[in-house]
């Protein structure tokens, strides 16, 4: 197979560049230049987007022996994945850039323009396994499982994708990148959004939408307990950050339980209000391209590590989803993704997800 | 594999190899008194005179250097600074919008760094500086200009600039005239002296010599402030130990070059017109960009020989790249490359090309390795190579909306 590799010049798609050579896979490695700007180096452990990125994504391919190109895709990841970004917390929502990035850019315009080169396949670093039914498992890696931001692939993306490091433990990933004198073995995790390097999330939405002040409400009293500088620096299930003097009735720390930006409303309370059992989703996206037409027996997950619960999910006609969750699941975010899971022994299989929309 | 990258670099002449082999295990420095300095200076000397005699200029006008960007900088910097300081009143550099980036940004540092007034010089539609262009911008502040940089050749789309005529015009106000050539030693006729330049970069790696070496020549009357300080090696314009080795494996190159030059400059344009008259019957809406060559300039042609720069509408550069290397072809986009993220071409732009098909653009550039062989491995691919790049061209402008969130139900 022709296999384009992604690499973004970290340790995971290096490696699994790597595993597809071995596979026996004529592979191509591309890295992605996604920000406009590209700082000279990185610093730290943030992002993955500066030249030096690009270079030890180079340096890589050299060692593993493969052709190496960088693909200029800022624009559409400013288009696509930035401005939906401060578009849905402009809007009260919690968006997952990285899921974002992976249904529009990576498993998309990428795997689109690779496909139409001559191209079979898009194998990148992330942490799931790919069955060679279709199925899309959760890494043997639960900690750093990725299968959530994955959970938005079509059949089709996911039969022109790999993902060869699914089946191993990032440690293993790490002294494997050693022993193939890969540069990069020893190279910092990314944890924040690529196109913050800061890790200033507040900061970087307050440069795009400016101050939008409004009330922060006690969601039980209705009384006005203070102010704020817009809606987009909250999440719901927030603590810190709520800039409320007052103490609770009960003693007890307030939470973000909504947000309204119509009325630029942050409404706040106890944690026990965070509790949500119930579900409504929009634009659900199916693994095996078939919606279930019976209400499934599954595990749902609304945030990219931990929040899982046993649920019951149904599906309508026009793409909604409504889930019933067994137990109640805190901090539950419209705009975030529900995942459904099948669960199994041998790794829980992904069924689809959908945009959260509304909870209860 | 095929190999039409020259314009990037060309491969060392064998007898460039040789004489830097020998070279090598040499010691001695050439400032050095004693015997072993003596004949290291020997030489570096014996070079100076060969590239010289080669160029037509005299070795006293030759003054070596780590290569074209650093004989770029020194012209452009040095002799700015140079004739600001004789009169501050100076303050302009006018340099072409088609220049390479070792100019460009030599001048943008003047701008920033020293108060400089920097005038682009605007191009023609295939990329060449008008003389009158040249006039004009120097009567907008005739007493103003501290100097004029033009290239010789484009190193993108091969257009011929009529130096002679420019340098004229540049010395009517008073005005210092450096040209960079490295394009063009070794492939046109160049002569420093009858150009009437005052100062003309060259570099090694273009004409088959070594990568890391160069000279400016530079009039003895031209005042030029050093950039590199230090010993004064250079007639104290350029400090630092030569590098003999190089320096003569780049006189080697530069003699042999030029004295092959009209011989290979007509087997290249042979070459270069049938690789293009075959591109453009395998794909009948590809565009070749700049001068068709036919004309003559200072008795050469309008255009480097061994230049093709061809459009390709719908297509990204990137892609063709790819998949051309994938077929053993190697050429570029020409275009300037910061973490490998193709830029459209500067030079494009100033000739007016729009941006898509600026990034559409291939430049195959021919050298003394070339044959017919390399002609036919082109024209056998270019043409499913380009409907393949089209194809991608379009998926990568779709939007990923439509393809990726189909849902449907049992």
């Amino acid at each position: 197979m022709r296999v384009l590799a992604a690499m973004s010049g970290g340790v995971d798609s290096a490696v699994a560049a790597a595993r597809a050579v071995d596979a026996g896979h004529d592979v191509v490695g591309v890295h992605l230049a996604l920000s406009e700007t590209p700082d000279a180096l990185r610093s730290g452990s943030r992002g993955c987007c500066s030249k030096e990125d690009a270079a030890d994504a180079r340096r890589a391919a050299d060692i593993i022996g493969i052709p190496f190109y960088v693909w200029d895709f800022a624009g559409r990841f400013a288009g696509e994945v930035v401005d939906d970004f401060v578009a849905s917390y402009a809007a009260g929502l919690t968006p997952n850039p990285c899921l974002r990035c992976n249904e529009r850019i990576k498993f998309a315009a990428v795997l689109d323009k690779a496909l139409a080169l001559g191209f079979d396949a898009v194998c990148t670093g992330h942490y799931a396994r790919l069955g060679v039914d279709g199925t899309l498992r959760r890494a043997v890696d639960a900690e750093k499982d990725q299968s959530y931001v994955l959970s938005v692939l079509t059949a089709r993306q996911l039969a022109h994708s790999q993902f060869p490091i699914g089946d191993t433990l990032k440690d293993a990933v790490r002294a494997e990148a050693a022993a193939r004198g890969l540069r990069v073995a020893d190279k910092p995790d990314s944890h924040d959004i690529c196109f913050i390097p800061t890790g200033d999330t507040a900061g970087f939405l307050a440069g795009r939408l400016g101050e939008q002040p409004g009330p922060v409400v006690d969601d039980a009293t209705g009384e006005v307990l203070g102010h704020h500088r817009g809606v987009h620096a909250y999440t719901v299930g927030q603590r810190r950050g709520l800039g409320v003097a007052q103490p609770a009735a009960d003693g007890r720390p307030r939470y973000v339980l909504g947000l309204e930006p119509a009325t630029r409303t942050v409404r706040v309370g106890a944690a026990r209000a965070l509790d949500v059992t119930e579900i409504d989703a929009e634009r659900a996206v199916w693994s095996s391209d078939v919606a279930p037409a019976a209400p499934v027996e599954c595990v749902a997950q609304v945030r990219a590590h931990g929040g899982t619960a046993a649920a019951v999910a149904r599906a309508d006609d026009g793409g909604g989803l409504a889930v019933v969750l067994r137990e109640p699941l805190r901090g539950v975010a419209p705009g975030q993704a529900v995942a459904l899971y099948h669960p199994d022994p041998d790794g829980d299989v992904v069924l689809g997800s959908a945009t959260i929309t509304a909870t209860r | 594999m095929t190999y039409l990258d020259h314009a990037a670099t060309t491969p060392m002449l064998a007898a460039a190899v040789a004489a830097m082999n020998e070279a090598l295990p040499m010691t001695g420095n050439a400032s050095s008194l004693h015997s072993s300095g003596r004949r290291a200076r020997r030489a570096v000397e014996e070079s100076r005179e060969r590239i010289a005699a080669a160029v037509g200029a005299r070795p006293s006008d030759v003054v070596f250097t780590a290569g074209g960007t650093e004989s770029d900088n020194l012209a452009v910097k040095g002799i700015f600074l140079a004739r600001r300081r004789a009169n501050p009143l100076r303050n302009r550099v006018l340099v072409s919008a088609i220049e390479h980036h070792a100019v460009l940004e030599s001048a943008e540092w003047l701008a920033e760094h020293e108060g400089a007034e920097v005038r682009l010089l605007e191009v023609d539609e295939v990329g060449r500086v008008r003389p009158e262009v040249l006039r004009a911008a120097l009567a907008e502040a005739p007493q103003r200009a501290a100097v004029v940089s033009v290239m010789w050749a484009n190193n993108e789309i091969g257009t011929v600039n009529p130096i002679r005529e420019l340098a004229a015009i540049a010395h009517d106000f008073d005005v210092p005239f450096h040209t960079d050539a490295v394009q063009a030693v070794g492939i046109l006729p160049v002569d420093f002296g009858a150009s009437g330049v005052d100062a003309l970069t060259l570099t090694g790696h273009k004409l088959g010599g070594p990568y890391g070496a160069g000279a400016l020549l530079l009039g003895r009357d031209v005042a030029c402030e050093p950039l590199l300080h230090g010993g004064g090696q250079e007639r104290d314009v350029r400090s630092g130990t030569l590098d003999g080795p190089s320096v003569i494996g780049l006189a080697t190159a530069v003699q042999h070059a030029v004295a092959d030059a009209s011989r290979r400059s007509v087997v290249l344009a042979r070459y270069r017109d049938e690789l293009v008259a075959r591109v453009l019957a395998a794909v009948p809406d590809a565009v070749f960009n700049g001068d068709p060559g036919t004309g003559v300039i200072d008795g050469g042609p309008s255009r480097l020989p061994g230049n093709a720069h061809l459009s390709f509408p719908g297509c990204e550069g990137d892609s063709l790249i790819m998949l051309l290397d994938a077929q053993g072809i190697e050429c570029s986009t020409g275009s300037a490359c910061t973490a490998g993220v193709a830029q459209p071409s500067h030079v494009l732009t100033a000739m007016g090309v729009d941006e898509s098909a600026a990034r559409g653009s291939l430049r195959f550039s021919l050298g003394h390795t070339s044959t017919a062989a390399d002609v036919d491995a082109v024209a056998a691919v270019i043409g499913q190579v380009v409907e393949r790049a089209r194809r991608a061209g379009l998926a990568g402008t779709r939007r990923a909306a439509s393809s990726s969130l189909a849902h449907s139900r049992a």
